[in-house]
C-alpha cells in the first residue's frame, strides 16, 4: 500500500496558510511561506509515488532551489525592513497604502 | 438654338487673379494705390474681353457661345459641367456688371482713398465681380449657384467691411443669414426640379436644353405641372432673399452699413437683380406655370408700394436709396410678373446706371460732408459740391421718370405691360408707386441740395476720380431709354408698341408729376410739421417701417433665441455635454477610485487574507468544473 502524502500536505499547507493569516512578525510568516512551498512538495511527491513517475521528483529538487532563493531574497529584504523600521510587526509598516 | 465654342474663361479670370494677388500680398504691399489700380485694371480687362463676345452675339442673336471649362459631377445618371454659356440675356448683364463694376472701382479709388484697409476692401470688390460674372455666365443652375453663394459671401464681407463697429458686423450677419433663407428655397426648387427629371433618360440642367425639353418632359409623368409650379414658386422665394422682395427684404436696408460704393454696386446695381436674372433665366419654366406669374406680381406690387411708403419718411441718405431700391426692383418683378421679362430686363439695366449714379452721388454728398448720413442735418449743397449736384439732378429726373430719361421709358414700359395683362388694381399700385417714387426722390433732392443750411459745414467737392465715373453713369441714365428699340430686339422681343387707352398711357408721367410737384411743396418746414401733427400714429407707423422687424423680432429671432438659451445651451450643452458627459465621466472614476483605495490599506495580513480567500475560492470553482 502506497502512503497517502496528499492528506498530509493538505494539513501541512493549511496549518502555514493559518500562521501566515495569524502572525503579525514578519519572520514567522516568511517562516510559513516555506511551510507552504514544502506542502506543495509533499503534493508532487504524492503524485510521483502513485502514478510511479520520476517527473514531480524532478519539481520537488526545482521547489528546492526556488524555496532557497526566496529564502535569501526574504531574508535580505527582513534585514532591511528591520533596519529602517526597527520592528517586524507587519501591522506597523504600512506606508504603502492608498 | 445653335451653340458655339467661344473662351469665355478669360472674362472671369482677371477678377479672381486680382483678387488672389492682393488677398495674399494685402499685408506686404508697399505701393497700395498701384494695387488698387491692378484691382481697377482686371476688372476692365473682364469688360474688353466680353466686347468681342458680345458682338458676336449681336451680328446673330439666334445663337449661343459656350465654354465647357472642366466635367465637374454626376447626378442621378446626368453630367454636370462647370461651364460657362452666354447669349443675349448674359451678353447684357455681362456688360453690365463688368462695366458699371469698372467705374465703381475707380470711383472707390478716390472714395476709399484714406481707408487702412484699402487693399482688402479691393480685393472683395475683385472677388465679387468674379463671382457675379460666373452667376451671369453660368450654362446651368448649380453653377449658378457657385456665383449665388459667392456673392452672397462678398456681400457679407463688404457690408461689415467696417467691422470694428458691432453694428456694421451684425449688419453684416443680418443680410447673410436672411439670404441663407432664400438660398435654401433655390435649393428646393432645384433639388425638386432634378427630382422629377431624373426618370428621363439623357436629361441635363443646361439652360438651353430645360429651355427645350423641360416642360414637355415634365408633363409626361404625373403631377408633372405640380412639380413644374411648386419648383418655379421655390426658386422664386429663393429669388426674394437675393433681390429683396418682400418678405425677406428687411437686410437691404441694414446693409447700407457697409462702405457707399458697396451699397452702388451689390445693392444696388448688381447683386440685388441676380433673381431678377434668375428668373428671366427660368423664364420658360415660369411661362409654364401661370400661378408661380400671379405670385410674383402680387409679391412685386406688395414690396414696390410698401418699399415706397417707407421711403418717404426716412432720414438717412442711403436708406431711402435703399427702400428706392427695394420698390424698384419691385417693379422688375412686376413686368416679370406681367408676363414679359425682357421689359424687367431693360429697368434692371437703367436702374443699374441711375441707381449706382444716385448711390454714388449720395457717396459724393456724404463724403464732401465728412460721414454725415442724415439729409436734415446737409441742405444748401447746390452751390458748394455742384457738379455733384448737377449729376444727382440726371439721376432724380431718370428715377421719377421724367421723358426722356431712362427711367421713364422702362418704368413705362413696365406699367404698361402690367395694364395688358389685366391686373388692374396693380396698374393702379404701381402707376401709385411711380407717384411716391417721384416724391420721395424730390424729398431728398430738394433737402440735401436746395434747402437752407442746417448746420455749420464746409463741403468740399470729391476729387475727379470720384466725378468722372458720375458722369458716365450719369450720361447712360440720361440717354440709354432712347435705345429701348434696339434693346428689346436684341433680347427677342420686337412688338414693342402696345394699343392701350391715352390715359392708361400718360398716366404714370402725370402721377410723376404730381410726385415731383408734391415733393416740392410738402418739404416746407410748416406744411410737413403740419402734416406730422394731423397723423401722428401713420407717421408713427411708416417711419418705423410698419414694424417688420419687430415683428420678424417676435416670430422668429426670439423663439429662435429662446429655445437656443433654453434648450440647446442649458439642457444639450450645459447639462448633457457639460455635466453628464464631460464633468460626469470625471466625477464617477474620482468616486470610484474614492471607494475603491480603501482597499489598498497597507496591511499586509489583510492582503494575504484577500490572496489565500481568492485562492480558495478559483479552487473551489475549478472544482466545481472538473468534478
Amino acid at each position: 500500500m502506497k502512503p497517502n502524502l496528499l492528506f498530509l500536505s493538505f494539513i501541512l499547507f493549511s496549518i502555514s496558510a493559518a500562521i501566515f493569516l495569524i502572525r503579525r512578525n514578519l519572520f514567522i510568516m516568511l517562516m510559513a511561506l516555506e511551510l507552504g512551498l514544502n506542502a506543495a512538495g509533499l503534493a508532487a511527491a504524492h503524485f510521483a509515488l502513485k502514478n510511479s513517475k520520476g517527473e514531480p521528483l524532478a519539481w520537488i529538487l526545482f521547489f528546492f532551489a526556488v524555496a532557497a532563493a526566496e529564502a535569501a531574497i526574504g531574508l535580505a529584504l527582513l534585514m532591511n525592513i528591520s533596519k529602517k523600521f526597527k520592528t517586524l510587526n507587519a501591522d506597523e509598516i504600512k506606508e504603502l497604502k492608498g | 438654338m445653335n451653340q458655339q465654342f467661344y473662351p469665355l474663361l478669360p472674362i472671369i479670370i482677371p477678377p479672381l487673379a486680382g483678387f488672389a494677388f492682393l488677398f495674399i500680398f494685402s499685408h506686404n504691399l508697399k505701393g497700395k494705390i498701384y494695387a488698387a489700380y491692378g484691382a481697377c485694371a482686371a476688372v476692365f480687362l473682364s469688360f474688353v474681353f466680353s466686347l468681342p463676345a458680345f458682338y458676336k452675339i449681336a451680328s446673330a442673336p439666334e445663337i449661343s457661345l459656350k465654354q465647357d471649362v472642366f466635367p465637374w459631377f454626376n447626378i442621378l445618371g446626368s453630367q454636370i459641367n462647370f461651364s460657362l454659356t452666354m447669349d443675349s440675356l448674359s451678353a447684357v448683364m455681362v456688360l453690365i456688371v463688368s462695366g458699371v463694376s469698372f467705374l465703381i472701382h475707380i470711383y472707390s479709388l478716390g472714395y476709399m482713398g484714406h481707408d487702412k484697409e484699402f487693399v482688402r476692401f479691393f480685393s472683395y470688390l475683385n472677388l465679387f465681380v468674379f463671382f457675379m460674372l460666373i452667376l451671369v455666365l453660368a450654362s446651368n443652375p448649380i453653377v449658378m449657384f457657385v456665383g449665388w453663394e459667392g456673392v452672397g459671401l462678398c456681400s457679407y464681407l463688404l457690408i461689415g467691411f467696417w467691422y470694428e463697429n458691432l453694428d456694421n458686423s451684425r449688419a453684416g450677419k443680418k443680410a447673410f443669414i436672411t439670404n441663407r433663407v432664400g438660398d435654401a428655397f433655390f435649393i428646393i426648387g432645384l433639388i425638386l426640379l432634378i427630382s422629377a427629371l431624373s426618370s428621363f433618360e439623357g436629361f441635363s440642367l443646361d439652360f438651353s436644353w430645360l429651355k427645350e425639353n423641360l416642360v414637355s418632359s415634365l408633363s409626361q409623368i404625373p403631377g408633372g405641372t405640380y412639380i413644374l409650379a411648386l419648383s418655379a414658386i421655390f426658386m422664386f422665394l429663393g429669388a426674394t432673399g437675393k433681390s429683396a422682395q418682400f418678405p425677406l427684404y428687411i437686410w437691404l436696408p441694414d446693409a447700407m452699413a457697409g462702405p457707399t460704393p458697396v451699397s452702388a454696386l451689390i445693392h444696388a446695381a448688381t447683386m440685388v437683380t441676380a433673381g431678377v436674372y434668375m428668373v428671366s433665366r427660368m423664364f420658360f419654366l415660369y411661362q409654364a406655370a401661370p400661378i408661380s406669374l400671379e405670385i410674383i406680381i402680387y409679391t412685386a406690387s406688395l414690396t414696390s408700394v410698401l418699399a415706397a411708403i417707407i421711403a418717404c419718411l426716412q432720414n438717412d441718405i442711403k436708406k431711402i436709396l435703399a427702400y428706392s431700391t427695394i420698390s424698384q426692383l419691385g417693379y422688375m418683378f412686376l413686368g416679370i410678373g406681367a408676363g414679359v421679362y425682357q421689359g424687367a430686363f431693360f429697368h434692371l439695366a437703367t436702374h443699374a446706371f441711375f441707381k449706382a449714379l444716385l448711390f454714388l452721388a449720395a457717396g459724393s454728398v456724404i463724403h464732401s460732408l465728412g460721414g454725415v448720413q442724415d439729409i436734415f442735418k446737409m441742405g444748401g449743397l447746390k452751390d458748394k459740391i455742384k457738379y455733384t449736384f448737377l449729376l444727382t439732378a440726371a439721376g432724380w429726373l431718370a428715377i421719377s421718370g421724367i421723358p426722356p430719361l431712362s427711367g421713364f421709358y422702362s418704368k413705362d414700359f413696365i406699367i404698361e405691360t402690367v395694364w395688358l395683362s389685366g391686373h388692374k388694381t396693380i396698374w393702379f399700385l404701381s402707376v401709385l408707386t411711380a407717384g411716391l417714387t417721384a416724391y420721395y426722390m424730390t424729398r431728398m433732392f430738394k433737402i440735401v441740395f436746395i434747402s437752407k443750411p442746417k448746420s455749420e459745414n464746409h463741403p468740399h467737392e470729391s476729387p475727379y476720380s470720384m466725378l468722372w465715373p458720375m458722369a458716365i453713369l450719369a450720361v447712360l441714365s440720361v440717354f440709354s431709354g432712347l435705345f429701348a428699340k434696339d434693346f428689346f430686339a436684341f433680347l427677342g422681343l420686337h412688338e414693342t408698341h402696345f394699343e392701350i387707352p391715352f390715359a392708361a398711357a400718360k398716366a404714370p408721367l402725370l402721377s410723376a408729376l404730381i410726385g415731383i410737384a408734391a415733393g416740392f411743396y410738402f418739404t416746407k418746414e410748416n406744411i410737413s410739421a403740419y402734416f406730422e401733427a394731423l397723423l401722428p400714429s401713420v407717421k408713427k407707423i411708416v417711419s418705423n417701417k410698419f414694424y417688420l422687424d419687430e415683428i420678424y423680432d417676435f416670430l422668429i429671432v426670439r423663439p429662435l433665441a429662446f429655445a437656443s438659451d433654453k434648450f440647446v445651451f442649458s439642457i444639450i450643452d450645459r447639462t448633457i455635454i457639460d455635466k453628464t458627459a464631460v464633468e460626469g465621466s470625471a466625477a464617477f472614476f474620482y468616486k470610484l477610485g474614492y471607494y475603491f483605495r480603501n482597499i489598498q490599506n497597507g496591511n499586509l495580513s489583510f492582503y494575504a487574507l484577500i490572496l489565500v480567500l481568492t485562492a480558495a475560492f478559483t479552487l473551489l470553482y475549478a472544482a466545481g468544473t472538473v468534478l
